[in-house]
């Protein structure tokens, strides 16, 4: 039980780590949609479109920390099964 | 001399009719323009931007000085990234977009007028209403007139374009948002920019 959650909170340190980077390292906030530039040829003015898309920021790593300390830590707590003689 | 009396009288009129003042809708049907806002808060700015603009304005290309007209934002179309950011902006603490569901600028005079071709920057003064507070302020303007272009843009539509371009900044303390308050998270200056289109079918 004991190295099972700490597995559990290595992963989720990790894998979120790896999904932050993946998805661009956004050193900002957590988006969920992104602007993408439109331009109109005859007026030359610049438009913006909003594309829903998933962006982790610095909070959605906050959060997988916390989770994963949080399953570390009560990994401490857990005693392990005494084995039956 | 009938004749050349209603010739004359045809060719004046035919001329004032040139000359009068157009006016110019900027809903636009192609949802290009937007009237974006940027403040400064510690881990990354706040970017964001509005495409519900409508209002209408009144431009004559042989005076340009003589422009008048009122644009008008929908608060509720403000759009941010974050949805929690967004959720906070059109709360009744921030912007309070249901009580306020609209944000203008009327411009009532044109100071500084500059034409070269078919653009003329002018310093617009005007009254700004945002959150329920109206002042008077003035912004640096840049018209374009483009002239039978409509159709380029809207098929089977005949008519000339307005583009109005103006990069300004205000306070939101002046404004009653949130005055004095969150200044270490959100920066007090809120930098504005319009670029938009209107229309003037024939």
């Amino acid at each position: 039980m004991k190295k099972n959650l700490r597995l559990i909170a290595a992963i989720l340190l990790v894998g979120s780590i790896a999904f932050w980077a993946a998805a661009g390292a956004n050193r900002g906030w957590t988006k969920t949609r992104v602007p993408k530039k439109v331009v109109d040829e005859v007026t030359g003015l610049e438009g913006i479109q909003w594309q829903d898309k998933f962006v982790p920021g610095v909070d959605f790593l906050g959060a997988a920390f916390l989770g994963a300390g949080f399953l570390a830590g009560v990994s401490f707590f857990v005693t392990a099964k005494s084995k039956q003689p | 001399m009938k004749t050349k009396l209603t010739i004359l009288a045809s060719i004046a009129l035919a001329g004032a009719a040139l000359a009068a003042p157009q006016t110019f809708d900027f809903k636009d049907p192609k949802g290009i323009n937007n009237a974006g806002f940027k403040l400064d808060a510690p881990l990354e700015a706040i970017n964001g931007n509005a495409s519900d603009i409508s209002g209408t304005v009144t431009f004559d290309p042989e005076n340009p000085g003589a422009t008048k007209g009122k644009i008008i934002v929908a608060t509720a179309s403000l759009m941010l990234p974050n949805p929690m950011q967004k959720q906070h902006m059109l709360s009744d603490k921030w912007l309070d977009a249901v009580k306020f569901p609209e944000i203008t600028f009327e411009s009532k005079e044109f100071k500084n007028v500059k034409t070269a071709g078919d653009t003329t920057t002018a310093d617009a003064t005007g009254t700004f209403t945002l959150k329920g507070v109206s002042k008077e302020i003035t912004v640096p303007v840049k018209l374009t007139y483009l002239k039978d272009k409509l159709g380029e843009r809207v098929p089977n539509q005949k008519g000339d374009l307005l583009v109005i371009r103006a990069s300004f900044t205000i306070k939101r303390s002046d404004f009653n948002i949130m005055p004095g308050q969150f200044e270490d998270k959100v920066s007090d200056t809120i930098e504005l920019t319009l670029s938009i289109a209107g229309a003037s079918p024939k």
